[in-house]
């Protein structure tokens, strides 16, 4: 790809991406927060397009895009009864989380700029293909847990919801 | 200055930072629950970033960015019933009323 257009793209993705996860940080009413972190979650799946993470980005939109943004809006309607204009409110002590946060962003981003990362500039391959190989030989036993997981995950949150009392 | 994996990574660390200070600073469970996910994509975007730019012959990072995917979807589900469970017992999802834990 040429690296105008790279560069051009990265640039107006991550802006997207920043600027709606600033959103769902700083806005007061939480169905806008719900809303713009959907929008985040494209913008990160269009970032993995950039990386050559085709599969990736399709996963990337079908269970943030899809199943967790909508599992989030549920889950702010159904709890949220009064005024939504102040329904997300800071803590007492958020300035103090601000200064932690800041500091951590500075830190991280020191290390990142001093280190010397081994970049290598080969060519990636069309990623689906070894991903299935690796996911169903190496890392089979992993991949299996994982379906356990979301099997366990899928019983227990319709026992928590249903209430221990009806269960 | 082309973009490569510094650009990704710095974008990582600033979506991880708006999680970290909304985990810190918000009283609603469901806006805990989203500075979460927020800091789980920032982890996969630095996975697959360091995928592409440092072992692109192999597909590890994507792997583990798969697991980090179905970890947080398994999360969110659980995280969402346990304040929809809480709710009905106390009419609220505000972290500072949830003390039972509390002599």
């Amino acid at each position: 790809m040429n690296d105008m257009v790279f560069a051009t793209a990265f640039y107006i993705l991550a802006g997207i991406t920043i600027l709606s996860a600033v959103g769902v940080v700083f806005l007061k009413n939480i169905v806008h927060s719900a809303f713009l972190l959907a929008l985040a979650f494209f913008g990160v799946a269009g970032i993995y397009v950039l990386l050559n993470a085709e599969f990736l980005a399709a996963v990337q939109l079908l269970v943030y895009g899809g199943a967790i943004a909508v599992l989030i809006a549920f889950g702010v309607m159904l709890i949220q009864r009064r005024d939504m204009s102040s329904s997300n409110p800071d803590a007492a002590w958020s300035p103090l989380g601000l200064g932690m946060a800041v500091m951590a962003m500075v830190v991280f981003i020191a290390a990142i700029v001093l280190t010397q990362f081994p970049v290598t500039n080969v060519a990636p391959e069309f990623s689906v293909e070894g991903l299935a190989r690796l996911l169903l030989t190496d890392y089979v036993v992993a991949f299996e847990a994982a379906a356990v997981l979301l099997l366990a995950a899928m019983v227990g949150a319709i026992i928590l919801a249903k209430g221990a009392k009806e269960a | 200055m082309t973009v490569g994996l510094t650009h990704f990574l710095i974008l990582g660390t600033i979506l991880f930072s708006l999680g970290l200070y909304t985990v810190f600073a918000k009283r609603s469970a469901i806006a805990i629950l989203m500075g979460i996910e927020l800091m789980l994509n920032a982890v996969n975007v630095n996975l697959i970033a360091f995928n592409r730019y440092v072992a692109p012959e192999s597909h590890i990072g994507q792997i583990f960015s798969v697991f980090v995917i179905v970890v947080a979807a398994a999360e969110v589900a659980v995280g969402l019933a346990l304040v929809i469970s809480i709710y009905r017992d106390r009419i609220s999802t505000n972290v500072d009323d949830l003390d039972w834990l509390k002599w």
